[in-house]
């Protein structure tokens, strides 16, 4: 296809941010606009790839490829796969959500502006084949959700963006120098030096020692974006302080960006070093999963608490992508879109509790089912979702990743299984301090569910609950890709992944 | 002991052509400085517009000099004194823009601090001179005549603001610090011309050629020279443990002058070093090389970790500057892996790229911070970026982008420069330096941020409105606006200006 539809993907947010830059501050209306036009037009965009797709290929779809820095062999190369399409249609789908949905409250045009330039980097992370270009914009976001963070978040926002800031960037410090590292060390197999994705994963063969080195480079940034176990601790200062709608867009897509490296960066560029690291990589993504169910139980603050939970479960795509069976990495590829939609609501929910108490404590909320019950209907779904109960998004994905990681990592799936349960008590009593019983004076007024709220909240509930019941159309679109990447594996490690007799499912 | 015979003392011949970026940089400056001896005081600007043109001159004799070593290659001039390649030409651009834009950046100020004159755009053109020489030096006394052309200048400059006491003791201490480096410089010279018979770098090495390759000057006093020369150039760029005058020098010399003295002197000094270190020392490079190593490592670390603690941003920008040429030592130390050999690898065109770069950024970053030190030069402290994101968005945005460029965001020039020297790094499996030196900037990007944070975040407070407003005249306006742009450009498109280095 000559369209180039997935450089589109990344120039229309950057346009939009430009032109929303350049209206003056007179005009607020004309700011909103144009920042959702151009946000709605990437989300059209978006399903256009979608629906452009080839469901049985396993190979990269709609890749454009055109030089960019030749001394260093570097190109503008773009290109999407099962694993990336559906984060690319989430990115698109979320963006214009929050920009029409999630009121900054000040200085609107700065923050519509950062806005637009973050989606254009997550795209562009997203869909990006070559190392050099994936880093620009794995990089390059940092920038405006500092800038998010910091400008329009709470108290302790300028501690929060800062270390945020920090703790990715010594991740990326590591890939810069292994990102060029494996390219000078590629040249011998390319022949000329290349920092394309494809041609040094299919082409290069590292030495055992040296690839482990190089997938530890990548990997130290990956775990840090994740966040894995321990280096997660900017994550719950981040999420409290950003803005409402920064945590969302950071829940939603920004932590995709490390279990999708992993997958993308790690495994399918250094096969050998990821089955070698698997002991480590599976015992951190299971600590993950108990801290963050343990910590989330003990928090007050009820956005800490989501954010506690993102780490659980992102603890569980990181499980799935190191079990190396096709079922695992399908329902961690799965489940990456699944939080990113209910934790993104849950967050949204806890910004419109906020909005209306000016406060996320738990023990200062009481009894809002009885004032409000549209409103704790729609928190109901998006927790049962988030704690995985069957029929919605969340189960599928996390069912697979423990399925499919049962043969390979039996027993880490053992303890790691606990993390469900753990999830249904620590949301399940939050849900029941704050929703339950008599409202006292202060919730007394608790306003329900706006028209607008629910309208915002209604795309989120009905994927939640499409994907539960019928998450076939995903799967199909899915697993091509991640099969082709377990025998990737295997063609280039001794791992042989065990044969599953697949029911349909 | 008695007079020579005219045709006893036949001069070298001189392709004068090659030299005419230098000759116009001469002609400038003493033509500034009679006619304005001569005449009453010139009208608003033209100082700055004459120094400029002047810089555009040079600049422009490069393009043609350029072509022509495209066709017949490198020579030497004036008796082989000096090198006529393509680093000295590289160098020659890096100075001349570094003049063109330090001139736009000093016009108004001296006006603002009531000290116009021809004084300093006429130091401007002199030191660049020297930091010409300094770039194309084949030959030990020519590279140290270019020192001291170089800083003999930038004392005066450093000590030019004559109400601000500061401005007098950075001079001094400048000068004290310097002259003790030239003294260095000098007798590593002379342990140097014992060791070897000659100055001059090509006699250098051919003199170890022609001796027996176990004693190839590894003598105790040849090793010393090596040091002491060592020691002479890191002080000249400004590498740690060698570093100290850079902090106070930086922040109480007249804002531009620390601009010019950052870019400027900063790239003179690193192609001399690779000059010294890979055309004249190459045999010595096993010796040398740790010691580059680690010079390197303590630059990005020390002035990183420095730069954070700081709360004056001109001394922030000093131990950045610190930073940055470790970041440059890094590069500097890939190329001594190939010292002496005929493929030079990545490594001096890494750092001369780097040098460039961070020319254009570090002035265009010191000309935001001239606008808002506001009349008197002295309001350099964090609190006075405060609220400059509200009143001057603008100002504040292209002071944003060169900050995230100097911390190595992608989509900047400052990224591409890093980029270089850390593939230069790497190529040579120079693993560990590259790691560090990354991870240094990480620290150092907190102290963007923390200027980033006060321009944009920081709440106001009481006072701040009867500060004095931040004035952009239009020199300086052009002056940020031409480095913000050169840093997107080269963010965005950087093959051309990679595949020109040298």
């Amino acid at each position: 296809m000559d369209f180039p539809i997935l450089t589109l993907l990344v120039l229309v947010p950057v346009a939009g941010s430009l032109l929303v830059a350049l209206i003056s501050n007179r005009q607020p209306d004309l700011v909103k606009i144009t920042a959702l036009l151009s946000s709605v037009l990437t989300a059209g965009l978006s399903i256009w790839v979608l629906t452009a797709f080839e469901k049985n290929q396993d190979g990269f779809q709609l890749v454009s490829q055109h030089p960019w820095i030749q001394t260093w062999g570097i190109s503008w190369h773009l290109g999407i796969d099962g694993i990336s399409i559906f984060l690319v249609v989430l990115t698109g789908v979320l963006f214009p959500l929050v920009i029409a949905g999630v009121d900054p409250h000040r200085d609107h045009k700065r923050y519509l502006a950062w806005m637009l330039l973050l989606e254009a980097g997550v795209m562009g992370s997203f869909v990006s084949l070559d190392l050099f270009l994936f880093f620009v914009f794995f990089e390059i976001v940092l920038v405006p959700m500092y800038f998010l963070i910091g400008g329009w978040g709470y108290d302790d926002r300028v501690y929060a963006a800062t270390k945020f800031f920090l703790f990715t960037m010594v991740g990326s410090a590591f890939m810069l120098v292994g990102i060029i590292a494996t390219a000078v060390l590629a040249k011998a197999d390319n022949g000329n030096v290349t920092f394309d994705l494809v041609k040094i994963a299919e082409n290069a063969t590292f030495a055992a020692s040296t690839g482990r080195w190089l997938f530890f480079a990548f990997a130290i940034a990956f775990a840090v974006k994740v966040p894995l176990f321990p280096l997660h601790t900017w994550l719950p200062d981040a999420h409290t302080q950003a803005p409402t709608g920064g945590s969302v867009i950071l829940a939603g897509v920004l932590l995709k960006l490390g279990t999708y490296g992993l997958l993308r960066f790690g495994v399918y560029l250094f096969p050998e070093a990821a089955v070698w690291a698997r002991p480590v990589f599976l015992t951190l993504a299971t600590i993950g999963i108990l801290w963050g169910a343990i910590a989330a139980t003990m928090q007050t603050d009820l956005k800490r608490l989501v954010a506690y939970s993102s780490v659980a479960h992102l603890g569980f795509i990181v499980l799935g992508t190191f079990a190396l069976t096709a079922q695992a990495i399908t329902g961690g590829v799965l489940q990456n879109i699944s939080h990113g939609i209910s934790t993104g609501a849950l967050f949204l929910l806890v910004g419109m509790i906020y909005e209306r108490r000016h406060t996320r404590e738990i023990a200062k909320l009481k009894g809002l089912q009885k004032v409000a019950p549209v409103f704790a209907a729609a928190f109901m779904i998006v927790m049962l979702s988030s704690i995985g109960v069957p029929g919605l998004n969340g189960f599928v994905g996390e069912f697979l990743v423990l399925i499919g990681s049962f043969a390979t990592a039996r027993w880490w799936v053992v303890v790691a299984a606990t993390g469900v349960i753990l999830a249904a008590l620590y949301l399940l009593w939050a849900y029941q301090r704050v929703f339950h019983g008599e409202p006292d004076d202060d919730n007394r007024s608790f306003p329900e569910l706006k028209w607008k709220e629910g309208m915002l909240l209604l795309p989120f509930i009905a994927i939640i609950v499409f994907t539960g019941v019928y998450p076939k159309p995903m799967l199909d679109r899915i697993e091509p890709s991640v099969n082709r990447l377990i025998e990737h594996v295997e063609q280039h490690s001794t791992w042989q992944a065990p044969v599953v007799e697949e029911g349909e499912g | 002991m008695g007079v020579f015979a005219a045709d006893t003392l036949q001069g070298p011949s001189v392709n004068w052509f090659a030299l005419s970026p230098l000759l116009v940089m001469l002609g400038g400056a003493m033509l500034l400085l009679v006619l304005a001896a001569l005449t009453p005081a010139w009208p608003k600007r033209w100082y700055a517009t004459f120094t400029a043109a002047v810089a555009m001159g040079s600049f422009a004799m490069c393009f043609p000099l350029w072509h022509r070593l495209d066709i017949e290659g490198p020579s030497t001039l004036v008796g082989a004194a000096m090198h006529f390649d393509k680093t000295a030409v590289w160098v020659t651009v890096t100075i001349s823009v570094a003049v063109f834009l330090a001139a736009l950046v000093t016009d108004d100020y001296l006006r603002r601090e009531g000290l116009d004159g021809p004084e300093l755009y006429a130091m401007y053109l002199l030191a660049a001179i020297g930091g010409v020489v300094m770039g194309s030096a084949n030959d030990l006394i020519v590279l140290f005549l270019g020192i001291e052309i170089l800083s003999i200048a930038l004392y005066v400059m450093a000590a030019s603001h004559r109400k601000r006491i500061e401005s007098q003791e950075s001079g001094l201490k400048y000068f004290v610090l310097g002259g003790f480096s030239s003294a260095f410089f000098l007798y590593g010279v002379a342990l140097v011309y014992n060791g070897t018979g000659s100055t001059n770098f090509d006699a250098i090495v051919n003199s170890v050629n022609s001796t027996i390759p176990s004693e190839k000057g590894h003598e105790a006093l040849m090793l010393a020279g090596v040091a002491f020369l060592l020691v002479g150039l890191a002080f000249k760029v400004a590498a740690v443990p060698f570093h100290f005058w850079t902090p106070d020098v930086y922040q109480g010399a007249p804002t531009p002058v620390t601009a010019f003295m950052a870019s400027a002197a900063k790239a003179a000094a690193f192609a001399a070093m690779l000059r010294v270190l890979l055309l004249a020392l190459p045999h010595w490079s096993d010796d040398y090389r740790p010691v580059v190593w680690a010079l390197a490592a303590l630059s990005v670390v020390v002035g990183s970790v420095m730069a954070v603690v700081q709360t004056n941003v001109k001394r922030m920008l000093a131990f950045s500057s610190i930073s940055h040429a470790g970041f440059m030592l890094v590069g500097v130390e890939a190329a001594t892996h190939r010292a002496g050999q005929p493929e030079p690898g990545d490594g001096p065109s890494s750092v001369l790229l780097y040098t460039l770069i961070y020319a254009v950024l570090v002035i265009g970053t010191f000309a935001v911070v001239t606008a808002v030190s506001r009349t008197g030069d002295a309001a350099t402290d964090l609190g006075s970026f405060r609220g400059l994101g509200k009143n001057r968005p603008v100002l504040a945005l292209a002071m944003t982008v060169l900050l995230l460029a100097q911390a190595g965001v992608p989509l900047t020039s400052g990224f591409i420069a890093k980029f270089g020297v850390i593939w230069a790094a790497v190529q040579e499996r120079s693993y560990g330096i590259a790691v560090v030196a990354m991870v240094a900037a990480v620290i150092a990007a907190y102290l963007y941020l923390r200027i980033m944070i006060s321009m944009w975040i920081a709440e106001p407070e009481s006072g701040d409105g009867g500060r004095e407003s931040v004035r952009t005249p239009a020199y300086l306006t052009i002056a940020i606006a031409l480095s913000v742009g050169f840093t997107l450009l080269v963010g965005l498109f950087p093959d051309w200006l990679i595949s020109l280095a040298p």
